[in-house]
């Protein structure tokens, strides 16, 4: 198995005719992702690559061919709408890629969400992959093994780097998840935790969490509270100053809170084994499995 | 995004907040001039981004237009940390009888604003938190129906007991409630917010951050932007799409991604050295941005050795090294470049390098090693 997404997804993309849309969605569609329709206003009835059928609104697409979820490249202008619009289309699990979303815009968001029962992801993240079976988002797929570690991560490439030197060393993947990089977000550590947890199909989990925020100290109480498979860790930005915003939003110390020591000295007291690199990522998964 | 003083009171003012009135000088003759129609004793201030301006010598009494100008004078270009003052704001001494503390944060864990008041204001508000929590009312707002009547009531009755003052202040919470969803803010706060010996509820000091995913579809807020507040390689940063923050090492790195520049930036620091910079070029294959990040990287004397981080994915790393071959053709980089490069279009992108004699490697560990071997060998 693997936890949000698997062969049964059946994906809508919006913003599909977009120069990003676009590009990844001949991506996903390669790696065998079922993308059943797009939504481009004003563009519905055209087809996308000759197959798929593009839609006005996710409501159509929804009803015309049978949309489960949905991902976003929205530009930031328009993204909240289209969360909000797939969520009342009916769609449960909603993807947003879009970086630059006003965080304003998220605090309405977030309340209307969870309103419609979705399950909203991200926003600014790279999306997840659950390998061999479906990607959503823009993780290149060549890099992922299917296999039985669970990875949630705030970051993008800092998870290539990571699932990389998994993959290389033999080691497969459940699913891989990117949160996103924003202060205000979808899904967070717990709620990825909470589904390997559940997964029958997931041995071990890799959380990689950065400076900001108590998200990371919030996963680990719940690690170790309520987990029993092993979790490994890594935090980035011991050596980002304070008060500055480390290119994601959501990567900033505010006065003294939310920074490394303190989220990989929450890690060791959950039991979580802290990597120090990446590429240790590999020693601690073989030793803890 | 963070306000100068005087920008974040012209929203407060213009949302209705009482407050003294006052007045920005670029000059000492405009400081004497706001001064002498103020009247009375005035208070000097400089106006930049950085906390403790008071005891670097940026906050004056003057307690005549003479000595307003005088202080004006002495303000005016000097450095506070590091950043120099091109404007003072000038206000009214006031005498005051309390103060308060009221601000609004965008709370990432209740995933809304935060009100947090206290009566002991006029100080460090984290201090107040660290040492002294009770002292702090905090207060979730509900952002789909806003600050109710009732909860402002609250705060305000947390401040004050005369109840004319209760009813201005909880008048006040709104105002600054409406400038925070108004202005799509990260932080808005009023420190202190006084009352004086006669009675009056007023705001002394505010400060606003506004959230940089605003600035697209603001272009108001986005003009209140202040490049001299800036270090200049990060206000060229910013202008060429590069995120880009100046530390003090001496490895420049450059990076796609903010996780993997953070964690290139800790490995660096692992095997020893110090890195000189956070830089992340972002998700697009534009040689110009390589070129940019180059060139930005190379005007910091303090770098003496260049890592290049790639991991492609939507970026291109032929894009890459492309970007470091026209580089190297437009301007000199004195100092060696270590690249490490793995992922999309990897191939081709070795190819281009080796055509301008320079190698890639694919491992991370192995390139942050190197270069930090380089930059001990140079010291």
């Amino acid at each position: 198995m693997s936890i949000f997404i698997n062969h049964g997804t059946r994906l809508v993309v919006q913003g599909i005719t977009g120069r990003d849309g676009s590009f990844h969605t001949k991506q996903m569609m390669e790696y065998g992702t079922r993308v059943v329709a797009g939504v481009t206003p004003g563009k519905g009835g055209q087809k996308f690559e000759g197959k798929v059928p593009v839609f006005n609104t996710v409501a159509d697409a929804v009803a015309g061919a049978g949309a489960n979820t949905s991902v976003i490249y929205v530009p930031p202008a328009g993204a909240a709408g289209a969360v909000m619009e797939a969520a009342d289309a009916g769609i449960k699990l909603i993807v947003c890629i879009t970086e630059g979303v006003p965080v304003m815009e998220m605090t309405r968001v977030m309340p209307y969400v969870a309103e419609h029962g979705a399950r909203l992801i991200g926003p600014n993240c790279p999306g997840l992959i659950s390998p061999g079976q479906s990607k959503v988002g823009i993780i290149p797929g060549n890099i992922c093994s299917p296999g039985r570690v669970g990875l949630v991560s705030r970051s993008g490439t800092l998870t290539y780097e990571v699932v990389n030197h998994l993959t290389k060393r033999g080691i497969g993947q459940s699913s891989c998840v990117g949160i996103g990089g924003d202060p205000i977000i979808g899904t967070n550590f717990i709620d990825c935790l909470s589904a390997f947890e559940s997964d029958p199909d997931t041995d071990a989990v890799v959380m990689i969490g950065e400076i900001g925020g108590t998200d990371e100290q919030n996963a680990a109480q719940f690690v170790k509270d309520r987990m029993s498979k092993p979790v490994v860790g890594f935090i980035a930005g011991q050596t980002a100053p304070k008060g500055r915003r480390m290119g994601h939003a959501g990567a900033i110390i505010s006065g003294s809170s939310g920074t490394a020591e303190e989220k990989m000295a929450a890690f060791a007291d959950a039991g979580i084994a802290v990597m120090k690199r990446p590429i240790d990522v590999v020693e601690l998964i073989k030793k803890a499995r | 995004m963070n306000l100068h003083e005087y920008q974040a009171r012209e929203l407060l003012k213009a949302a209705g907040v009482p407050m003294f009135d006052g007045g920005v000088a670029s000059s000492p003759d405009e400081a004497e001039a706001i001064a002498r129609k103020l009247g009375g004793t005035t208070v000097i201030k400089a106006q930049v981004h950085s906390g403790g301006r008071g005891k670097a010598g940026g906050v004056k009494l003057a307690k005549s237009a003479e000595e307003a100008r005088e202080h004006a004078a002495a303000i005016l270009g000097m450095t506070i940390k590091g950043l120099v003052v091109s404007k003072v704001l000038v206000v009214p001494a006031a005498e005051i009888a309390t103060e308060a503390y009221v601000g609004l944060i965008m709370d990432r864990a209740s995933q809304g604003p935060v009100f947090m008041v206290s009566s002991a204001g006029g100080v460090d508000i984290e201090e107040v938190a660290a040492k002294s929590p009770e002292k702090i009312t905090r207060l979730a707002v509900d952002p789909v129906y806003g600050l109710l009547p009732h909860q402002a009531m609250g705060l305000a009755f947390s401040l004050y007991k005369d109840y004319a003052q209760v009813k201005t202040a909880a008048r006040i919470m709104q105002q600054l409630y409406r400038v925070f969803t108004a202005n799509g803010c990260s932080l808005a706060e009023i420190n202190p917010l006084v009352s004086t010996p006669t009675g009056e509820v007023l705001a002394l000091d505010a400060k606003v951050s506004i959230d940089d995913n605003e600035l697209e579809r603001r272009p108001d807020l986005a003009a209140l932007r202040d490049d001299s507040a800036e270090a200049p390689s990060e206000v060229a940063a910013r202008e060429a799409g590069l995120t880009f923050i100046k530390l003090d090492g001496n490895v420049g790195c450059v990076v796609n991604g903010a996780g993997l520049a953070m964690a290139t930036m800790d490995l660096v620091k692992y095997y020893g050295g110090e890195p000189a910079n956070f830089l992340d070029i972002g998700g697009s294959s534009n040689p110009d941005k390589v070129v940019n990040a180059l060139r930005i990287i190379t005007s910091d004397p303090a770098v003496k050795a260049i890592l290049f981080n790639i991991f492609g994915g939507i970026t291109r790393t032929d894009d890459v090294a492309n970007g470091i071959r026209t580089a190297l053709e437009k301007f000199p980089v004195n100092v060696p470049i270590v690249v490490r490069l793995t992922g999309t279009n990897e191939a081709e992108a070795v190819k281009i390098l080796q055509g301008i004699g320079m190698t890639a490697l694919s491992d991370m560990d192995e390139a942050v090693e190197k270069v930090v071997g380089i930059v001990k060998e140079a010291a």
